[in-house]
């Protein structure tokens, strides 16, 4: 438990028991998880298969251009943290930190450009959460995944405050690299999203 | 204070217990309730209106906060010791688990002094659930999804303790059928309660928030509700009865002395039941209208979980073949629980034959069956299991003379209550009737029922009693409580465990290792490492502190649909909750040791007290 001045191995964040146990429970969170916007996916399909008649459907309302900068933000910032994570095994503290950072403040690019987003559909378009079954699926999946990624962010932030603190070693470690898993996850999810909502709905 | 800071899982499991037990004090006078309501036709004793209250609370306290915390309870007093583990992979947040389940319940029953209890039934089917119901439904919502939140967590919990904290040689197929029934229970788990939660959330932003989800009105389809409850919904009766399972075959493999039968092919029939629990949902909708292909597809799924099933009942009736059965009253419950179950899953089958369905559907018949189900399998199950390993988890004997009144009149009352619903089902009395016409015939038969239901009242008593004795002056018990015949590693270290529970870690070498070795000579298991120190968690406040502000925000929510500034308690909630789980990640406790001159003293004071 107090390592804090055991020698640095390469791969910290699964080299105790601990971290291991956290490593695998995190694996079995993101089963979870996968459930849980299985049944968010199912319910927005399932409300969205007839749109005949609906207004403003899905084609009058989403435009591209800021969706595509959202998503780019997103999977930069799962890159990102992946290089975060090659500084956390070579235990190279600055790097690692300038790494979650960038990947945080675009993880706020993505929440701030949701957040317009959804503000425009309000007030423009008049699409309120209780417009109608299409809006309340919609806000609910997209909202849902927004979360994610605020909490995300937030995590990671107490991460970096964290590891000022104590620096990288084994206990810090598996935390910093399971966030950096969870932060993969919440980008997969937002493939799905842009497939299932955007794509489908300018196209379908 | 100790209790309340706990993070052993020894005390938490007796936490889990005790509470479940209160819960199933509640959900019994609720079911008693029902039951002089509908002892004669035409009765006036509760209005339609609290009838409705009592049945949803009777079914939601019964499932959510009796029987799951007790078989919560039975897998934290138990798992860790049959795996060799010193805890739970994670003691911290076990402590959470409890105290979410635990608050969830109370937040639930709160809805009695607030405006009434939920009255959608435990389904909570929309859209009744969604535009009609009031109050009590915000209730059944925000206290399942903490409550379930708790669950989620130790279902984790135990799958990262089972698949990491084995004892060496401890492999996947020399593990005790209890703790293997336990993991596929958690699997289960982990891939039913987010659906649940979903469901919870969209029928709670339907109900605060103004959305659509289940109102046709607006698009909405609450046909959703019913997909979403049934995919977890089946899964959790799974969830139920699996370990019931688990139970039966240690228990009945210990009591007539002998391995159980087919190993392999009961942790075979688990995995199959876990994995099927999953494709069968829809038989509970046969009548919705999902269509000819649909219907029989999720027909055929149904009936062949009837062969994994059988199954296990053959492996149980050849375990007891030629053993040297002791009729213990762990043991009564167990071989109670065969032919009734068999009886349960008969009638579950001729459920799942669709046309006969739309007969049977919101009948009588489904409630025998699934009380046939989970009172006479899983009850009986948890009733054998805590008759068993009380001496383990307690250090004393219940007392047996007490535990066979208790069990013989359980096993009539039970038969007596649920057996005649059959045929009032086939005579086609409705379920979720507060009360039904003379002129029809059903009044004998209720009339049988209610008897059944006071003797398990009764029965219910006696148990309470028999813990209350026992507890001031009952036999005290060895580390191998029944008969020196433990065969399992719980049963190699003092009653009850100590804080440590193993001094040495144990080395598995066979199936059942503990007999194993007896059968070789020790009267130990060999352990895995020389005596050295131990690393212990330290207790904790923050479990429950985190549970309750979740419990403060469950409120805000609530009165937030009659009150918008409620949204203020209920931020003030969340901000305790993350708060105290901000001050937990960021204060490292490092837990404390116990060194081994302390241990070498403890373990032989045990010794000596056992000699
Ligand atoms: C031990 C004595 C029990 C008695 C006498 C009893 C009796 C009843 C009765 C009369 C009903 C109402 C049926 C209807 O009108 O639809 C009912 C419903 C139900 N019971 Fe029990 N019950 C008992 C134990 C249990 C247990 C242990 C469980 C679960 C673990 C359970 C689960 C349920 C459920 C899920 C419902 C359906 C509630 C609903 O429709 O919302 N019961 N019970
Ligand atoms: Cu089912």
């Amino acid at each position: 438990m107090s390592n804090h001045s055991a020698p640095f191995v390469p791969h910290p964040e699964t080299a105790t028991l601990e971290g291991k146990n956290k490593f695998l429970a995190f694996w079995f969170f993101l089963g979870g998880e996968t459930v849980l916007f299985a049944c968010l996916f199912g319910t927005y399909l399932g409300l969205t298969r007839d749109l005949s008649g609906v207004e403003p459907g899905p084609d009058q309302l989403f435009e591209l251009p800021t969706i595509f900068a959202a998503t780019m933000a997103l999977l930069i910032s799962s890159l990102t943290s992946v290089l975060a994570i090659i500084q956390m095994r070579k235990n190279n503290m600055a790097k690692m930190q300038f790494w979650f950072w960038v990947t945080i403040l675009l993880g706020w690019v993505f929440v701030g450009l949701e957040v317009n987003e959804f503000y425009t559909y309000v007030t423009v378009e008049d699409f309120t959460y209780s417009s109608n079954a299409f809006a309340s699926s919609f806000y609910t999946l997209l909202g849902f995944h927004g979360g994610h990624v605020f909490f995300g962010t937030l995590w990671i932030l107490t991460l970096i405050l964290q590891t000022l603190k104590k620096g990288i070693n084994t206990t810090t470690a598996p935390k910093l690299y399971i966030a950096s898993l969870y932060w993969h996850f919440v980008d997969v999810v937002w493939v799905f999203i842009f497939t299932v909502v955007y794509l489908m709905g300018k196209v379908g | 204070m100790d209790w309340i800071t706990t993070v052993d899982h020894k005390k938490i499991g007796i936490l889990y217990l005790m509470s479940g037990f209160l819960f199933f004090l509640f959900g019994g006078i609720e079911a008693i309730l029902i039951r002089v309501q509908l002892a004669v036709p035409e009765n006036d004793f509760l209005s339609g209106e609290i009838y409705n209250q009592i049945v949803t609370m009777h079914g939601t306290t019964m499932i959510f906060l009796a029987v799951m915390p007790a078989i919560f309870g039975l897998m934290n007093a138990i798992v860790p010791l049959q795996i060799g583990a010193r805890d739970v992979a994670f003691p911290f947040m076990n402590a959470v688990s409890f105290w979410m389940f635990f608050f969830g319940g109370v937040l639930l029953n709160c809805s009695w002094f607030l405006g009434g209890a939920p009255a959608a039934g435990w389904t909570a089917y929309a859209p009744l659930s969604d535009i009609y119901e009031g109050l009590g439904m915000d209730f059944y919502v925000l206290g399942l999804q903490i409550a379930g939140a708790g669950t989620l967590m130790g279902g984790i919990n135990f799958l990262v303790t089972i698949v990491n904290m084995r004892a060496p040689g401890l492999t996947w197929m020399r593990l005790p059928m209890f703790t293997w029934s336990i993991f596929i229970t958690s699997v289960l788990i982990l891939f039913a309660f987010p659906a649940l939660t979903i469901g919870l959330f969209l029928l709670f932003f339907d109900r605060l928030f103004g959305g659509n989800f289940f109102d046709p009105s607006a698009g909405g389809n609450p046909i959703i509700w019913e997909h979403i409850f049934w995919i977890f919904g089946h899964p959790e009766v799974y969830i139920l009865i699996l370990p019931a399972f688990g139970i039966l075959s240690d228990v009945i493999s210990q009591h007539s002395r002998k391995r159980i039968f087919g190993y392999t092919s009961m942790v075979l029939a688990l995995v199959l039941i876990g994995f099927l629990a999953f494709m069968v949902w829809a038989h509970h909708m046969f009548t919705v209208g999902l269509g000819p292909v649909a219907n029989s597809v999720f027909a055929i799924m149904t009936m062949a979980i009837a062969i994994p099933t059988g199954v296990k009942i053959f492996n149980w009736l050849f375990t007891l073949w030629g053993g040297q059965i002791r009729f213990t009253t762990a043991n009564l419950f167990a071989l109670g629980f065969i032919p009734t179950f068999v009886m349960g899953g008969t009638t579950g089958v001729m459920l799942a034959v669709v046309t006969a369905d739309f007969q049977f559907h919101d009948s009588y018949f489904v409630v025998a069956h699934f009380h046939y189900v989970i009172v006479g399998g899983l009850v009986f199950g948890l009733f054998a299991g805590i008759y068993h390993w009380w001496p383990k988890i307690f250090g004393r004997f219940l007392n047996e003379t007490i535990g066979k009144w208790n069990f013989w009149l359980f096993f009539i009352g039970f038969h007596l209550t649920f057996f005649p619903q059959h045929f009032l089902g086939l005579m086609g009395m409705p379920r979720r009737n507060f009360t039904y016409p003379a002129e029809l015939g059903w009044g004998d038969m209720n009339f049988i029922s209610s008897i059944g239901a006071a003797f398990m009242g009764v029965a219910t008593i006696l148990f309470t009693w028999n813990i209350v004795v026992t507890s001031i002056k009952g036999e005290k018990a060895k580390g191998d409580a029944w008969y020196g015949d433990g065969r399992t590693l719980e049963w190699s270290i003092s009653s009850p465990a100590p804080e440590y529970n193993f001094a040495q870690t144990p080395l598995v070498k066979e199936f059942d290792a503990f007999w194993a070795e007896k059968r070789n000579g020790n009267d130990r298991v060999t352990p895995a490492e020389p005596l050295g120190e131990i690393h212990m968690p330290n207790n904790s406040i923050i479990p429950i502190i985190m549970s309750f502000g979740a419990f403060i925000a469950g409120f805000g929510f609530i009165f937030s649909a009659e009150n918008k500034s409620s949204l203020f308690v209920a931020a003030f909630g969340l901000a305790i909750m993350f708060g105290s789980m901000l001050v937990h990640s960021l204060y490292d406790d490092h837990g404390h040791h116990l060194i081994p001159d302390e241990l070498k003293q403890k373990e032989s004071k045990r010794k000596g007290a056992e000699a």
